[in-house]
């Protein structure tokens, strides 16, 4: 196995392609990111999107579930404050975010990691810009710990 | 589901859209090699006849029991692809939607390999998540049959006749004092040369005395809550407030005239450098005279510049009435991206006037493009015909104004053709200006939770599809908020807008989605704290145990992530199904458990 994750660490080192795990929100983020698509803006290829109603959707397992897994990044988009389609399911993520990130590191990930984003449906130029910054901040960080254990690829 | 998941995927090209970036052939393969896949074929467009006739076939041939369609988004095409699987006798929500197209061969154009093997992971996670779908029932709601039109231009009145004609109760509200909108404010319409009272009066005749329509004057709408079929709005005018009930909402509130900066073309420094707008109330006044020349100045204002990312994040902020002044007032100076689509016939219908005011006159129109469509061709003629000459110049360099002095307008452009300067003398220098939208208008989406375009109008749900929806159910969007348009094309929008609203009330019922919370009562400990975080009220408390009254559930999933006892699940976006596709993603290798 030692033999396999240095052999994972080295490849990881030569060409690290992050995966993220992204939940948007139905109405605004993952709208935002069919408008970054209609409008032909380009970003990296390294972001998978999971479609959910809201981000107040998202429990907090979900998100532990996927670094599990071995994302590199996780991250969960809605609508702005105050434009959320089911009128405060935001707020509610928002309040929840902080404990997401108190039990990402308990785990041993580093909390940036995931991160907590709000883009519109007319904001596809914010998506992504988004996604180009957030895919380099990843390789930056590097392979997640539990991606080089767990499920080298 | 005890029926063991036959799942068929249809890989659509989507013409070159997908298929000249994605490798469909080598997805469509890897998709049939995936666990549950029954049968997998791609198609050139899925959405065509053609393309669902073949869903249809597969579907009985292969006895499928879930489809996965992958091609583009599902809030545009799924409802298409869900009514195909319901006439092939499927339960709509056995259907999956994978986004291949918006959410990657539109994004990596670039890089196909990449797209490829993106569109085979989004593919294998719709497929993962459709195994574990289960069939729904919609639940039906009823609609108020009252409808709240905001604006009484030509599309608001259009919109509020066409309704009250068909016995529909009608709120009819104008921020002005008066009626008629940016129409009753013209002269002539082009290209009938009608007055613009003929079309305004009687509209306005009509839906004052109308006995379905509440006409009310200097009144806006200050808030809003509720939901398809049952809004509950907010009035606020000169008598106070006001609460109403509707059922559809349209939207007709319009757009405003771009003001040319003071000095654009030395517009506020030279009295004779006017805008169409001001020529066309000279005109209206008989005050026009016999002047030597006239030369109109296209596109002022507009196709200009473009939009920031910053002004895109502004749009839609809640918090941000001063930041969009700021903008509005900034995007003044560089002007607006768009084709105002109304100046060239505005510009060639004053020429006209000014021709048959004062035949003498040389009215020269100096432009970058000139559009003039369908039958407006013939109009543009009759203008050649009448000696309007058309001058077409090098854009990006703007023309000179300066005064001599004998107190006339000396215009310096580039022509197009010669590439030479040429010069006009000129008693009047007129400016084409655009529609641009405004702050107001932008607010109020920002409370109807309508989405912006990058141009500032307010958007449609779909720009082919559904060009008079928004992406709110039962509020629809007619005239010029959703962008420049002239009369006739005004009293279109407001027809179609009416249309679309009286098919929910005629109906007087519509589905709703199925997609509500359910508790699992066993699990159940009556805690509350999904009574607390819903904001619908939906869920309460009775003997111990959480009951979800589903009419009020909208489905956001806020008590399902909230419940310590993971007792409550959301239909068709449960935990399982969410975590299949996390799993069928970073551990492709496992997706045979996937439904164990």
């Amino acid at each position: 196995m030692v033999k396999d994750i240095s052999e994972g660490e080295k490849r990881a080192a030569e060409e690290f392609e992050p995966m993220i795990a992204a939940f948007c929100c139905n109405w605004c983020s993952y709208a935002g990111a069919d408008l970054a698509g209609t409008s032909r803006f380009e970003y990296p290829p390294n972001i998978r999107i999971i479609r959910i109603m809201c981000t107040g959707r998202m429990d907090p397992t979900l998100v532990l579930e996927a670094l599990r897994m071995g994302a590199d990044g996780v991250l969960i988009a809605g609508c702005h404050p105050g434009d959320c389609h089911y009128q405060k399911g935001n707020y509610i993520m928002e309040k929840r975010f902080d404990y997401i990130k108190k039990a990402v590191k308990s785990i041993g990930i580093e909390p940036e990691r995931v991160r907590l984003e709000w883009v519109s449906a007319s904001e596809g130029g914010k998506w992504a810009a988004l996604v180009r910054e957030m895919t380099e901040q990843i390789k930056n960080l590097g392979p997640s710990p539990f991606r080089l254990t767990h499920n080298p690829r | 589901m005890s029926e063991e998941p036959r799942v068929g995927v249809f890989i659509c090209h989507c013409g070159v859209n997908i298929g000249g970036v994605v490798n469909v052939p080598e997805v469509t393969e890897y998709a049939k090699k995936l666990p549950h896949v029954t049968y997998a074929e791609h198609n050139l467009y899925t959405c065509s006849e053609a393309g669902l006739a073949a869903i249809k076939k597969a579907m009985e041939e292969y006895n499928l029991n879930r489809v996965v369609v992958a091609s583009c988004t599902p809030r545009t095409h799924e409802p298409l692809f869900r009514a195909t699987c319901k006439e092939a006798g499927l339960n709509p929500y056995l259907f999956e939607m994978a986004n291949i197209r918006e959410h990657c061969s539109w994004v990596h154009m670039h890089e196909p390999e990449k797209a490829t093997e993106k569109a085979k992971d989004i593919i294998r996670m719709s497929v993962a998540k459709a195994a574990l779908l289960e069939p729904q029932t919609e639940p039906e709601v009823e609609v108020k049959e009252a409808s709240l039109v905001i604006g009484a231009g030509v599309a608001g009145m259009t919109a509020a006749l066409s309704m009250a004609n068909q016995g529909f109760k009608v709120y009819l509200i104008e921020k002005e004092k008066e009626p008629g909108g940016i129409t009753e404010k013209l002269y002539k319409l082009y290209p009938t040369l009608a007055d613009s009272s003929e079309v305004v009066e009687p509209l306005v005749k009509a839906v004052k005395s109308h006995k379905n329509i509440e006409f009310m004057t200097s009144t806006t709408l200050k808030d809003i809550s509720g939901y398809v079929g049952n809004f509950n709005s907010i009035l606020t005018g000169s008598e106070g407030e006001r609460e109403i009930n509707v059922g559809t909402i349209i939207v007709a509130s319009g757009a405003s005239n771009y003001t040319p900066p003071k000095g654009l073309y030395q517009y506020g420094v030279y009295d004779h450098v006017i805008t169409q707008r001001e020529l066309d109330e000279m005109v209206k006044k008989g005050e026009i005279g016999t002047p030597e020349r006239i030369v109109m100045i296209q596109c002022v204002g507009s196709r200009k510049g473009e939009i920031r990312p910053s002004e895109l994040e502004a749009f839609p902020k809640s918090d941000t009435a001063e930041l969009l002044r700021k903008i509005l007032k900034a995007r003044k100076e560089e002007g607006w991206p768009y084709c105002s689509r109304i100046c060239c016939m505005n510009a060639i219908k004053n020429a006209i006037l000014v021709k048959e005011a004062s035949p003498k006159t040389d009215v020269v129109i100096l432009f970058g493009d000139l559009r003039v469509y369908k039958e407006y061709e013939d109009f543009y003629r009759r203008a050649r015909d009448n000696e309007v000459r058309f001058v077409r110049h090098i854009e990006e360099v703007l023309p000179e104004i300066t005064q001599t002095p004998e107190d006339k307008l000396q215009v310096m452009a580039y022509d197009a053709l010669s590439g030479l300067e040429v010069n006009f003398l000129a008693d009047w220098v007129v400016l084409s200006t655009p529609l641009i939208p405004n702050k107001d208008e932008i607010m109020l989406a920002r409370m109807l939770k309508i989405p912006i375009s990058t141009d500032g109008f307010l958007m449609e749900a779909h720009l082919k599809l559904r060009p008079v929806d928004t992406n709110v159910d039962g509020v629809f969007i007619a005239g010029t908020v959703s962008g420049p348009k002239d009369v006739s094309e005004s009293i279109i929008s407001g027809e179609a807008a009416a249309a679309r609203a009286s098919i929910l009330m005629g109906n007087r019922k519509v589905r709703t989605d199925a997609i509500t919370a359910v508790v699992d009562e066993d699990q159940c400990i009556g805690c509350g704290l999904c009574e607390e975080i819903c904001p619908y009220g939906a869920p309460k408390i009775e003997d111990g145990k959480s009951k979800i009254r589903e009419i009020l559930c909208r489905g956001c999933g806020s008590c399902s992530a909230e419940c310590p006892r993971r007792a409550i699940t959301m239909r068709h976006f449960g935990d399982h199904q969410i975590l299949a596709q996390v799993k069928a993603l970073l551990i492709p290798e496992s997706l045979k458990e996937v439904g164990v």
